[in-house]
């Protein structure tokens, strides 16, 4: 086991990828010499050359169409998206033609490529460098989506996205990029697509959650403990395909659920898990859902007090909880 | 049977890359197939049975004669919802396209999922996957990108309309392809029309060719309804490309003188007398009048050719008129892998 930071597991999930197999290559701005604005690709020009190491012009549709011809014919492309904010140029070729290649085609085309992009917010991105994007690509069959929090589940999913045959949209939280830290296993391991894990386990309530917000709310649930809730804290890990298996039995264990997200709230990832709940576990409930979300405005504001109030924090969390533990 | 055609030297031999005699008969029965398949297909939908048809009329030789300049199989094929004489040169029969047209089960693109000519042939390196405009243009750099980057002899052809080449994804493509010198063909067949709006409205120029200069990379302008010079054109693009020189821009000039698909009506914005004037570029009939000219087909192998065309385009019609619409059984599938 080593420790190691969300970037640097990133990092070594692409660079073992790219040492496996010849087809896997990256393209983006400024990740050549530059070796990306987070350094995610930092060594990899030198290792890997400038042809799968590909500085691109700025210009993300062609990034994410360029990606999708050559995953069609036979490469396994990592295209980077410098921040999710500028995701949106990409919408046409992801969501209108990578999704529908394999539909559209009866399975004669499949698209084996990873759009990767850091997204989320807590590092005075403003406006346009801290937006959620997840939602706005779940919504589309066809694709997959991720969101790992921790540097275990970054690399395992990571390198799994870039060996599945279906394009996969990977959201990468930049605020935990060099903030968090975990125990990364030295021997080669995959964490598999669509899997939620449970990153503490607890009896009381459940709280669902992915991402940056994964660690608030462990440490709300911690907190939580001493005043004897105990709190179960599930990591979607996947967006699309949702563990539906892994969100029913927590909630049928603990007949509570608290739903976490930074995204905005309306038509979000939590009103789905809560539509699967009142669904499929309706009967376990003790108390109606609760979701905790980003406020209704189109994005996060710059002047420190202003992200503090949209941002969720583990204060938020605990108060949640606690409202809810008394219901 | 003996062929009908009579081998004679061309009159006009304009170099290595003039296709050879039996390639242009081949071409020229492509061609009288392609119209008498288009002109069945309107028919269809006149009658209920195709719901939209977009149609390759006055466009066939910029589709025949790149299609055939490059190798079947081994090169890849982006094309748009304008090219079905490029199926028909790839080798799709009349039935197999015509089941596209009327949605019916066993259509082999998308199995009836997409509008007509759309879907995918792994086997003929065939990609159509969208209606939108433009998309397909850097995808097939992507492609081309892959066949480079494992060191493949393979090009990459993408056809695109006068209007495609206003969408961003055009120039952000053809910009990238020529930064990696990609072995890609950018071949616009310039009508002059996107739907309605014409070329004077969509640029300030009179055609695409000149941003080749702006990109670095060698343009082409050529007589879109001349067999040979479409060619010869993508010939020389081809070679160039295979040559590890990278991408050419190929402007096909060519005429529409049918509304943009069946859904469109043109008579609100276009002159009979200007329709008039486009037919007379029918490529069809100068393809004809090329090959009689230079002895090459008779009146009556020209009749031959034109028997057999209505013959298979009347089997395709009472195939697809009989074949079953898709069962809705697996329409769930090929969502995931």
């Amino acid at each position: 086991m080593t420790v190691q930071t969300v970037i640097e597991a990133v990092r070594d999930g692409m660079q073992e990828e790219m040492r496996r197999d010849q087809s896997v290559f990256i393209m983006g701005e400024d990740i050549g010499a530059r070796g990306g604005v987070f350094l995610a690709t930092e060594g990899f020009v030198d290792e890997f050359g400038e042809d799968r190491v590909i500085d691109t012009p700025l210009a993300e549709s062609s990034i994410a169409g360029i990606a999708l011809g050559a995953a069609m014919n036979g490469m396994r492309p990592i295209a980077e998206i410098e921040f999710a904010d500028f995701i949106w140029p990409t919408v046409n070729q992801i969501v209108g033609e990578a999704a529908r290649a394999r539909y559209g085609t009866l399975g004669q085309m499949c698209v084996p490529m990873v759009l990767r992009a850091p997204q989320g917010g807590g590092v005075r991105g403003g406006l346009y460098h801290s937006q959620s994007v997840e939602a706005i690509f779940a919504h589309t069959p066809g694709l997959k989506v991720v969101t790992p929090s921790t540097p275990y589940d970054a690399k395992g999913l990571l390198k799994s996205a870039i060996r599945d045959d279906d394009p996969v949209v990977f959201l990468e939280y930049k605020r935990t990029y060099r903030l968090v830290r975990g125990e990364v296993p030295d021997e080669e391991y995959t964490v598999p697509l669509g899997v939620a894990d449970v990153k503490l386990p607890g009896d009381d309530i459940t709280v669902i959650t992915y991402g940056l917000m994964v660690h608030h709310c462990i440490e709300a649930a911690r907190t939580m403990g001493n005043e004897g809730v105990s709190v179960e804290v599930i990591d979607l890990r996947t967006i699309r395909p949702l563990d539906n298996d892994a969100i029913l039995a927590s909630v049928e264990k603990t007949g509570k659920v608290l739903i976490v997200h930074e995204d905005t709230k309306l038509l979000g990832v939590g009103g789905e898990v809560s539509a699967i709940i009142a669904e499929h576990a309706f009967d376990y409930l003790d108390a109606p859902i609760v979701r905790l979300a980003g406020p209704e405005i189109p994005a996060m504001p710059f002047s420190p007090t202003l992200e503090a109030a949209f941002l969720i924090d583990t204060e938020k969390v605990s108060t949640a909880i606690r409202n809810l533990a008394r219901y | 049977m003996s062929d009908p055609m009579k081998k004679t030297p061309p009159a006009a031999g304009t170099g290595v890359t003039r296709p050879s005699d039996d390639k242009l008969i081949q071409m020229y029965r492509q061609m009288v197939l392609c119209r008498a398949l288009d002109e069945r297909v309107w028919m269809l939908n006149r009658q209920g049975k195709a719901a939209i048809v977009a149609s390759a009329q006055g466009h066939e030789a910029a589709q025949i004669g790149s299609v055939q300049s490059l190798q079947v199989g081994k090169d890849h094929f982006y094309i748009y919802y304008r090219d079905l004489a490029v199926l028909i040169s790839l080798g799709l029969t009349p039935t197999e396209i015509m089941l596209g047209f009327t949605a019916k089960a066993g259509e082999p693109l998308a199995g009836a999922r997409q509008f007509p000519t759309h879907g995918a042939s792994r086997t003929l390196n065939l990609v159509n996957l969208s209606n939108v405009v433009g998309t397909q243009i850097p995808q097939a750099v992507g492609s081309a990108l892959a066949s480079k980057m494992r060191g493949e002899d393979a090009v990459t052809i993408v056809y695109f309309g006068d209007g495609a080449s206003s969408v961003g994804d055009c120039h952000e493509a053809m910009n990238f392809a020529a930064i990696h010198k990609l072995p890609v063909i950018f071949l616009c067949e310039n009508n002059g029309y996107a739907i309605s709006v014409p070329l004077s409205k969509q640029m300030a120029v009179d055609g695409i060719v000149s941003r080749a200069d702006g990109y670095g990379i060698p343009g082409v302008v050529v007589d879109g309804t001349d067999i040979m010079a479409v060619y010869e054109a993508t010939s020389e693009a081809a070679a160039h490309a295979r040559d590890g020189r990278g991408p050419t821009i190929v402007e096909a000039m060519v005429e529409r003188y049918l509304p943009h698909t069946s859904d469109d009506d043109d008579s609100l914005y276009r002159e009979p007398e200007d329709l008039e004037e486009a037919r007379k570029r029918d490529p069809v009939r100068i393809l004809q009048e090329q090959l009689m000219g230079a002895g090459l087909l008779t009146g009556e192998a020209d009749s031959i050719i034109r028997n057999e065309a209505k013959r298979v385009i009347n089997e395709a019609t009472d195939y697809v008129d009989a074949a079953p619409y898709p069962e809705a059984t697996d329409f769930l599938d090929h969502v995931y892998s």
